[in-house]
């Protein structure tokens, strides 16, 4: 079973849950593996204390064109639909960073002038937890000026053991690279807090899990904080409340320096067992 | 004219509640909410729309059922597994997920009976407001879609082109969290960088990652300390790196529930009450203003 963890608006609680989450169901017997696919800002990591296993580099094939072959058509930079390659004066400059690696200009190229060579984006890290060998943690990571996350969230994405229990912590907002990373989940749940920001961003997520046709379920974080927004939307239009946690400045304390709550507060247990109780009686 | 843009890595630090009150702060400046695909801004400065446009992004693939002949090239040729195939008792069809598709037209040029159609498609909308502090561009990505680098991209290029016009010699720029593609978009060519970020361990990892990102691109870039009451001796190890990383700490903000309250009735908290965190916001505008205006080049 994938839980993929997502929020539209940044900073609701995402990662706090799905950690916390994946180190109860750890705890109590469960293979899970947790896949951070925030690969622009990967933060679960700093909550566990992991063991580095190996890590992969991750390229996209960008292309380089052979002078001697090329005529300078320019039917390169005609189809590129990203402006990575364009044909100037005598020359054909590319630009990498633009690349979204689809081949089509070697494809299209008539004289067989493109090559194409791996350039790194970023990399894949496999690690596992130290204190519970059934927790095992794949993260992302993007290299600093490559806009393209979404071969990283991909490359994160790739290995599975279906047996297990997949948590994805996704990023924040709507767009391709919090689909890249929801996409293929079986449930995902929506971190929201109860403020007007946070009922804004809820409502974007949620058209965005509806156009993907994946059921979800809400966590509003923070409760006591702002007004009641948020849960009157949510029971006008029947979306289940998975989990309230309410406000703490414990939580908020222990989160600050990396620690997971339910480490110090193990009276909230109770929290994950009744949430992942009502995931899987949705799933069935 | 110079850009000022407010990042931060980590989301949810307060991002928006500072740039808001900036935009009450400023008197003369224009507003521009680049956070395109959760965009916040305008649910504290209220903007009035003046005009709205259509957002025309990137094209997608489509499979022309008819005159398809199941050859299969498209799938085979696509890298982004946005083609598949299915089966539905004894035939085959083709058709492309218009999620996965980066738009890139190989599909159409492998294709051999030209059944693929590629176009163009409105993928957001863009607006130009005003509100009470000054004129106001903000847009809306629509949802699941791709190229927001590219709205980012359309939303500064409008919010100058409203300077210039207008002689406003500032624009103040709410930016998305993260590092990536919009992030990137926002802040090439600017003049300045203002970093949010919190005393928590993923606040200071995600702001090094930003401070890292406007190096990158060469940007001259601040920091300032939200909630730095919630852990101080993080905040106080902030401030120690800041020396190192080479980024002048403009101020600390401490945590208070007014915020929330000024969220609640929609307006930017220095407009909505005045006390010690509407006092140390002002602080930090006086200081980033101070060192805008000291800069005379442009």
């Amino acid at each position: 079973m994938k839980i993929a963890f997502t929020s539209g608006k940044g900073g609701t609680g995402k990662t706090t849950v799905a950690t916390n989450l994946a180190y109860f169901l750890a705890k109590n017997g469960r293979q899970i593996t947790y896949w951070d696919c925030d690969v622009e800002e990967p933060n679960g990591y700093l909550f566990f204390d992991l063991e580095e296993h190996y890590r992969k580099s991750v390229t996209i094939p960008i292309p380089t064109v052979n002078m001697d072959a090329c005529d300078l058509c320019g039917k390169c930079g005609d189809f590129c639909e990203y402006g990575a390659i364009v044909t100037v004066g005598k020359k054909v400059l590319t630009f990498p960073e633009l690349c979204h690696g689809c081949g089509g200009c070697s494809l299209i190229c008539p004289k067989d002038a493109i090559l194409e060579f791996p350039r790194e984006i970023g990399e894949v890290i496999h690690l596992s937890y130290k204190g519970n060998p059934n927790l095992k943690f794949i993260y992302g990571l993007l290299n600093l000026g490559e806009p393209m996350a979404a071969p990283i969230i991909k490359k994160v994405k790739h290995l599975s053991n279906s047996s297990d229990t997949t948590i994805i912590d996704s990023p924040p907002g709507t767009s391709c690279p919090v689909i890249e990373s929801v996409k293929g989940s079986d449930f995902v749940v929506l971190v929201t807090e109860p403020t007007p920001f946070g009922l804004n961003d809820l409502q974007l997520a949620i058209e965005m899990v509806e156009a993907l046709k994946l059921p979800f379920g809400v966590i509003i974080n923070q409760v006591g904080l702002g007004d009641d927004r948020v849960h009157h939307y949510c029971s006008e239009r029947n979306i289940p409340i998975l989990l309230e946690i309410p406000y703490s400045r414990q939580i908020a304390e222990l989160y600050s320096r990396g620690v997971l709550f339910l480490t110090k507060l193990p009276h909230y247990e109770w929290m994950f067992q009744s949430f992942i109780q009502s995931i899987e009686l949705r799933m069935t | 004219m110079k850009e000022i843009v407010v990042i931060s890595g980590k989301g949810g630090t307060g991002k928006t509640t500072i740039v808001s009150s900036f935009a009450a702060l400023s008197k003369h400046a224009v507003i521009a909410d680049c956070d395109v695909d959760a965009a916040d801004l305008h649910l504290l400065l209220n903007p009035n729309v003046q005009n709205s446009e259509p957002f025309i992004g990137g094209k997608v693939a489509e499979i022309i059922p008819e005159s398809c002949t199941q050859c299969g090239e498209c799938e085979n040729f696509c890298r982004f597994d946005a083609i598949s195939e299915k089966v539905n008792g004894g035939t085959i069809s083709y058709a492309v997920d218009p999620i996965s598709c980066e738009g890139c037209g190989v599909c159409v040029a492998v294709c051999p009976s030209e059944c693929i159609r590629f176009e163009s498609q409105e993928r957001g909308e863009l607006f130009v407001s005003s509100t009470k502090y000054g004129p106001m561009v903000h847009a809306r990505l629509g949802i699941a879609e791709e190229n927001s680098g590219k709205l980012v991209s359309l939303v500064r290029a409008q919010a100058k082109s409203i300077a210039k016009e207008k002689n406003y010699e500032l624009i103040i720029i709410d930016g998305s969290p993260g590092v990536g593609c919009p992030v990137i978009s926002s802040i090439t060519g600017a003049y300045a960088v203002l970093i949010i970020t919190e005393p928590t361990i993923t606040g200071v990892h995600d702001m090094e990652r930003a401070v890292g990102l406007a190096e990158h691109f060469n940007i001259p870039t601040y920091l300032c300390i939200n909630k730095c009451d919630i852990n101080s001796e993080i905040t106080e190890e902030i401030v120690k790196r800041s020396k190192f990383l080479a980024v002048t700490v403009l101020g600390q903000i401490h945590y208070d529930p007014i915020i929330t309250e000024a969220q609640i009735h929609a307006v930017p908290v220095v407009e909505y009450y005045q006390n010690s965190v509407s006092k140390e916001i002002t602080a930090v505008w006086d200081s980033l203003y101070g060192n805008i205006c000291a800069d005379k080049t442009n």
